[in-house]
């Protein structure tokens, strides 16, 4: 556990010469991290389809018989 | 309960956040990356668990000084949503945990203070079916709430923040601190994630207190 503190700590000194932390940017370059983004968008979507189907049906029971 | 500006609120800020927080800028960190990002979404679940859990432990007081069953009714769906963010916090942080740390469980500190915590509500859940009789089961269920959430002090914020820990804040060292974090992932957290996935809990359990009232109604009526 102290190891792994330690490498974590170190690991935050990056000297100027080494490269910085590999990010996304070929996702972000190719376009492909609006595929991540439109699938999240998706799920979402259907969920709150769900949702506002759901409220509206409790409402008309609300208001029913 | 049945209004609609919050419900539409919910909507704009989950999918500003969900948007914000894979095209938003976020500091380069070594180890985590892009996961860095989870904090819109791992991180999220603990703010609302903790409102849905404390909304919760009011409803049982309420209870206890009323009597009346439908404070329980409301504890009770508080307490569910809570548990489920609950939950998804454990589950989220444990795929996240296995690519940061190497993997799923380390018995980390928080992860340990997380699963019981979890499990002192799963207990309320069981403890209340095991009792039929109805005002009995408010009652006690009641009393037991306002220990979970009691527990929940020492189990998430005050022991984990003492020891070593593999998440940030172990120690005595901030938690959500300006080295690790800046000010864009700032916004989109405070401002659409925690917000956001308050509200949709709400709403969840607004919809569920709405049903067991038609039922209860219902189940009056026949």
């Amino acid at each position: 556990m102290s190891s792994l503190l330690t490498l974590i700590t170190r690991a935050q000194e990056i000297p100027p010469s080494e490269k910085t932390p590999a990010m996304a940017d070929a996702m972000r370059s190719n376009g492909k991290i609006f595929v991540v983004v439109a699938v999240v968008l998706i799920v979402l979507t259907g969920m709150f389809i769900y949702l506002i189907r759901l409220d509206r049906k409790i409402n008309k029971l609300e208001k029913g018989a | 309960m049945r209004q609609s500006w919050w419900k539409i609120l919910c909507i704009v800020l989950l999918v500003y956040t969900c948007t914000a927080g894979f095209l938003g800028g976020v500091p380069v960190k070594p180890i985590l990356n892009e996961t860095i990002r989870n904090l819109y979404f791992h991180v999220a679940m603990w703010f609302p668990m903790m409102i849905f859990m404390f909304i919760s432990v009011v409803y049982s007081v309420k209870y206890l000084r009323s009597q009346r069953l439908v404070h329980d009714w409301y504890a009770v769906e508080f307490a569910n949503t809570g548990i489920l963010f609950g939950v998804l916090g454990l589950i989220t942080g444990a795929v996240w945990a296995n690519y940061a740390w190497g993997k799923p469980w380390s018995n980390d500190p928080k992860q340990i203070g997380a699963a019981i915590a979890i499990l002192i509500y799963f207990a309320y859940l069981v403890l209340r079916n095991s009792l039929t009789d109805l005002d009995k089961r408010a009652r006690v269920a009641a009393v037991y709430n306002i220990f979970a959430f009691a527990m929940l002090f020492p189990t998430l914020w005050i022991v984990p923040r003492l020891v070593e820990s593999l998440h940030p804040g172990g120690m005595g060292n901030p938690a959500l601190s300006s080295k690790d974090l800046d000010a864009r992932m700032r916004i989109i957290f405070w401002l659409g994630a925690i917000p956001g996935w308050s509200l949709l809990g709400l709403w969840i359990t607004t919809l569920r207190i709405r049903t067991k009232k038609l039922e209860e109604k219902n189940y009056a009526n026949a």
